[in-house]
């Protein structure tokens, strides 16, 4: 089944087209990234996916059902309220800057979603919360504020916090493109244990070498277009010039 | 007169200006929230009378609203102005004044909030009102509070306009005796209190931002 699909998905900011006609799909289990110039539409791509922003033209599926579309005379469907809560339950996005709520700490960031979104017991949901900060090597940060943990410390925090509500696939938008090199490998290997537990994941990345080891499948986008994509050993031996000028560049 | 019954008369005003400054926040800071949603909104119409209705409360003196608010009733519906309504219109015109620049601080501090902020409570299942009040609104009460701070405080001193509707509040009586007696100490006894009174809801606004102070 796949858990997610987006056709012909068009996105334009004023005259400026940065989606064109993109179609990608995502099946249980697994990781999809996305590789590509700054500006390629890519963050965009998925702020679409997580309604973000409203698409253009095209259509979103989630678990197999049509959950936003624009029709052929450009009018745009979205959920309504009720449903749109259960639609957006089956994702959970990690943003770029964590976006952690300052004024909660690390534990009641995770688990006030989980109580008051959610309606889940809060004592479990507290045991739960701790088992994941746990698992993040955060065990003793329960209690401290988001202002005293560092890049990587916070995002492993906003990873536990999106994976606490059970999403069946996972978005991460850069989440180490903030991070200096040493705080980017513990964020990773967080981010490659979640891939041995079989949630699916669409991570735009500027880690090459991560993302060809990670990834089921690669797609490398240029100007609102993907340009390349497949296996993450496909991709990353295309002869496409303008791909590996971008991946030439990185090396260097 | 003897310098403790001018400061026994003092304090009977300066119960009344407490009043007034107490039930002015109280309604002011609700309103004000209220004021600031629709300077905001989406409706073009609510958004430019909201507009209009700051302008005028920040473009006209104080003492002005407080006769308009008053003699208002009489002269449009021929009201008879009674001890009660006086006070009534005191309030009004303190909280719909109050409310206006109330207003404004809170749309600085709004607007103020990342985006990131809101996008992650929608992803994490948020409801918009939920969002606003566990999210957004408590951190926007710590960006505000300086400048709510300065309002208060000039809040005590205003509430000394009240004289301009002879209501026995402290600056009244402190005029009333300093005539009566062609003195100028119940004036200074008067900007002792006023002092005192700032200099109390001063630390407990500072008391209120150092609690507010475990994040950043």
């Amino acid at each position: 089944m796949a858990i997610l699909e987006m056709n012909h998905i068009k996105k334009s900011f004023d005259s400026l087209e940065v989606i064109q006609d993109i179609s990608l799909k995502v099946e249980q289990g697994e990781v999809l990234s996305i590789i590509g110039p700054s500006g390629s539409g890519k963050s965009t791509l998925l702020r679409c996916a997580t309604f973000l922003e409203t698409i253009d033209a095209g259509e979103i599926r989630y678990l197999d059902e049509r959950v936003a579309w624009v029709e052929p005379d450009g009018t745009r469907q979205y959920p309504k309220k009720d449903q749109l809560r259960k639609v957006c339950s089956c994702f959970g996005l990690v943003f770029q800057s964590f976006n952690l709520f300052p004024h909660y700490s690390v534990l009641k960031n995770i688990v006030d979603p989980m109580v008051h979104n959610q309606k889940r017991n809060k004592t479990e949901a507290v045991n739960e919360a701790m088992e994941l900060l746990g698992r993040m090597g955060l065990k003793d940060k329960a209690d401290a504020y988001p202002c005293q943990l560092s890049g990587g410390q916070s995002q492993r925090v906003a990873i536990a916090r999106a994976l606490a509500l059970n999403p069946k696939i996972l978005f991460f938008d850069e989440p180490t493109s903030a991070l200096d090199p040493e705080l980017t490998g513990e964020v990773l290997k967080v981010i490659r244990s979640l891939a041995d537990l079989h949630i699916a994941m669409v991570i735009v990345t500027h880690e090459m070498s991560f993302a060809k080891e990670i990834s089921d499948h690669i797609i490398f986008m240029d100007k609102g277009v993907v340009e390349v994509e497949g296996s993450a050993q496909d991709v990353f031996e295309a002869d496409h010039e303008r791909m590996q000028a971008f991946l030439g560049k990185l090396a260097h | 007169m003897s310098f403790q019954v001018i400061m026994g008369q003092l304090a009977g005003g300066l119960v009344k200006s407490i009043e007034i400054f107490a039930l002015t926040l109280i309604f002011s800071l609700p309103l004000g929230l209220l004021v600031s949603f629709g300077r905001m909104g989406k409706n073009r119409v609510i958004r430019s009378l909201v507009w209009f209705y700051i302008s005028v409360m920040r473009g006209t003196p104080l003492m002005l609203q407080l006769l308009a608010v008053y003699f208002g009733p009489y002269y449009i519906w021929g009201m008879k102005l009674g001890r009660a309504w006086r006070f009534m219109a005191i309030i009004i015109a303190f909280s719909v004044n109050y409310a206006a620049y109330f207003a404004e601080i809170y749309r600085s501090g709004i607007e103020s909030m990342p985006p990131g902020q809101y996008e992650a409570a929608r992803i994490l299942g948020y409801s918009k009102t939920s969002t606003f009040f566990r999210i957004i609104f408590p951190q926007v009460v710590k960006r505000i509070l300086p400048s709510v701070t300065n309002e208060v405080i000039t809040l005590v001193k205003d509430t000394s306009l009240a004289f301009s509707l002879a209501y026995a509040e402290m600056f009244t009586i402190a005029k009333q005796i300093a005539a009566k007696e062609t003195s100028f100490m119940p004036f200074l006894a008067a900007a002792l209190f006023y002092y005192v009174f700032n200099a109390i809801v001063a630390f407990l606004m500072e008391r209120i931002e150092s609690a507010l102070n475990y994040y950043t």
